[in-house]
């Protein structure tokens, strides 16, 4: 298990390689469709400090409030590939070191990976429970009043958050290995073999 | 049962759905842990899924974030109504996301506003069938977004597949659906398929599938043997827990048949992900049980 502290340098982030298991300590955001889409199209006023050399968390969690206190119940990923469109853009203009999420994503982000020094990294899907024990802290939120509590983006403090790098800086993607491995399979079944 | 006893009823419902796996999908879970076999990174994923489960249903936690959209299927008796009943499950509704067993999940498809009490048009979405015995049964199933995503619907013939009007077509068409899901929806998955109808009662078909018991066998002995040889299949595909290989892609193949227009054959596939959240309550005689 390789520790990654936040926030990160693009050096250090080029020398994970896909399949490298990393627990992740520091200060991270959530965003996910309305997020990416307002990133994109705006300067990103009030979150582009945070995302220098931090990574981003495509979830949407179910959060508790107690007082003016926030903490999450429930925070597994949501799936990744639907920020595909805005994912390499977002990499390229706030410096972000890291995308966690499920499912993988696409060439465009993959290429960012490597051009800017960022990697992708999985969590399990579904792991919600397990995953909102290593959010420690809810520090802040931006958006809540306006998208809704899943697509909000939540500052957030993780401790031995547990990730997989599944795309990494050097063109390597597991989920374009299992891709082309399934494909083969798929090949075969559909042709009745 | 007057509407407060209803609706405590139902708002247990809707918290043993979303904090508890249910035994036929542990059961096919441990299952494919041991197909895997003990060391293999696929027998690990699917082992911490067990284990966050156990925790979620210990801690009463969603055991998935995306709670889901709300569906009831309800059978119920001439004692009651199905404005009573709505009334009910809408106020449990309310009550389940002020606990946190739902996060809030209805958003306006114009405006982008979140409801938040999960009400909304067609939130949540009732299916009532009116039987001749007294009482109630109740089918819960919080449908996750992720793996809706994933789900498709062929017109056959498909050219592309090579799958024509019949078995075999829709065996291609199962195949292409799962290989195109890779583990976008989280795998593994069950898949439900329907074949025929429209193409709206074709995929309620699909979704009605889901609700069987993932150990039973389907009364139609041609489709019970479609289901046999597809789950043998889909899992031959490689794509494995969480979308990172293994032998273990599908938890349950279930199909169902509706009848077709001349000009039409639906093949539908609904994909439900691992976090397969169902429940279900009977109500006899002022008396309410959960399984």
């Amino acid at each position: 298990m390789i520790k990654i502290q936040l926030p990160v340098s693009a050096e250090e982030i080029r020398k994970l390689k896909a399949g490298d298991e990393v627990a992740i300590t520091g200060v991270m955001i959530t965003g996910r469709d309305t997020a990416h889409k307002y990133l994109v199209e705006t300067d990103g006023e009030d979150v582009k400090d945070l995302l220098k050399d931090s990574m981003i968390y495509h979830c949407g969690p179910v959060v508790k409030k107690e007082g003016d206190k926030y903490s999450f119940v429930a925070a597994g990923p949501t799936t990744s590939i639907r920020e595909e469109p805005y994912q390499a853009a977002v990499i390229e203009k706030y410096g972000v070191r890291g995308v966690i999420g499920k499912g993988g994503m696409g060439a465009g982000t993959l290429a960012a990976c490597g051009e800017f020094g960022s990697v992708y990294l999985s969590a399990v899907g579904g792991l919600a429970t397990i995953l909102a024990h290593s959010v420690v802290e809810v520090v802040d939120v931006h958006k809540l009043d306006e998208w809704g509590a899943p697509e909000a983006m939540w500052v957030i403090k993780v401790e031995d958050f547990p990730v997989v790098v599944t795309m990494d800086a050097h063109g390597n993607s597991i989920h374009d290995d299992i891709a082309t491995l399934s494909k083969a399979n798929y090949d075969r079944l559909i042709a009745g073999e | 049962m007057g509407h407060e006893k209803l609706s405590d009823s139902f708002l247990e419902l809707i918290r043993r759905a979303s904090t508890t796996l249910p035994p036929d999908v542990k059961k096919a879970m441990s299952q494919a842990i041991e197909l895997e076999g003990e060391g293999a990174s696929a027998a690990s994923s699917l082992a911490l899924m067990l284990e966050n489960a156990r925790q979620a249903s210990e801690g009463s936690t969603p055991i998935c974030q995306d709670t889901g959209a709300l569906l009831f299927f309800i059978e119920y008796g001439p004692d009651y109504r199905q404005k009573e009943m709505e009334k009910a499950a809408r106020a449990a509704t309310i009550a389940a996301t002020e606990k946190y067993y739902l996060r809030p999940n209805a958003v306006d498809s114009v405006t982008g506003k979140n409801s938040g009490n999960n009400l909304g048009g067609m939130s949540p979405y009732f299916h009532f069938d009116q039987r001749d015995e007294p009482g109630l049964r109740v089918r819960l199933m919080l449908k996750g977004g992720g793996s809706e995503n994933v789900g498709a619907q062929y017109k056959l013939p498909d050219g592309k597949l090579k799958a024509g009007r019949d078995l075999e077509g829709v065996r291609r068409c199962v195949i292409d659906a799962v290989f195109n899901a890779q583990g976008k929806g989280c795998a593994p998955g069950v898949i439900g398929v329907g074949i025929g109808g429209d193409r709206g009662t074709s995929y309620l078909g699909s979704k009605e599938q889901l609700l069987r018991d993932l150990g039973d066998t389907n009364p139609d002995a041609t489709l019970a043997e479609l289901e046999t040889q597809l789950f043998g299949e889909l899992n031959q595909l490689g794509i494995g827990p969480s979308g990172f290989g293994g032998k273990t892609t599908v938890l349950g193949v279930k199909i169902g048949k509706l009848h077709r227009l001349p000009a039409c054959f639906f093949v539908s596939i609904t994909y439900v992900c691992w976090a397969y959240r169902k429940a279900a309550m009977t109500v006899e005689g002022g008396e309410v049980t959960y399984d």
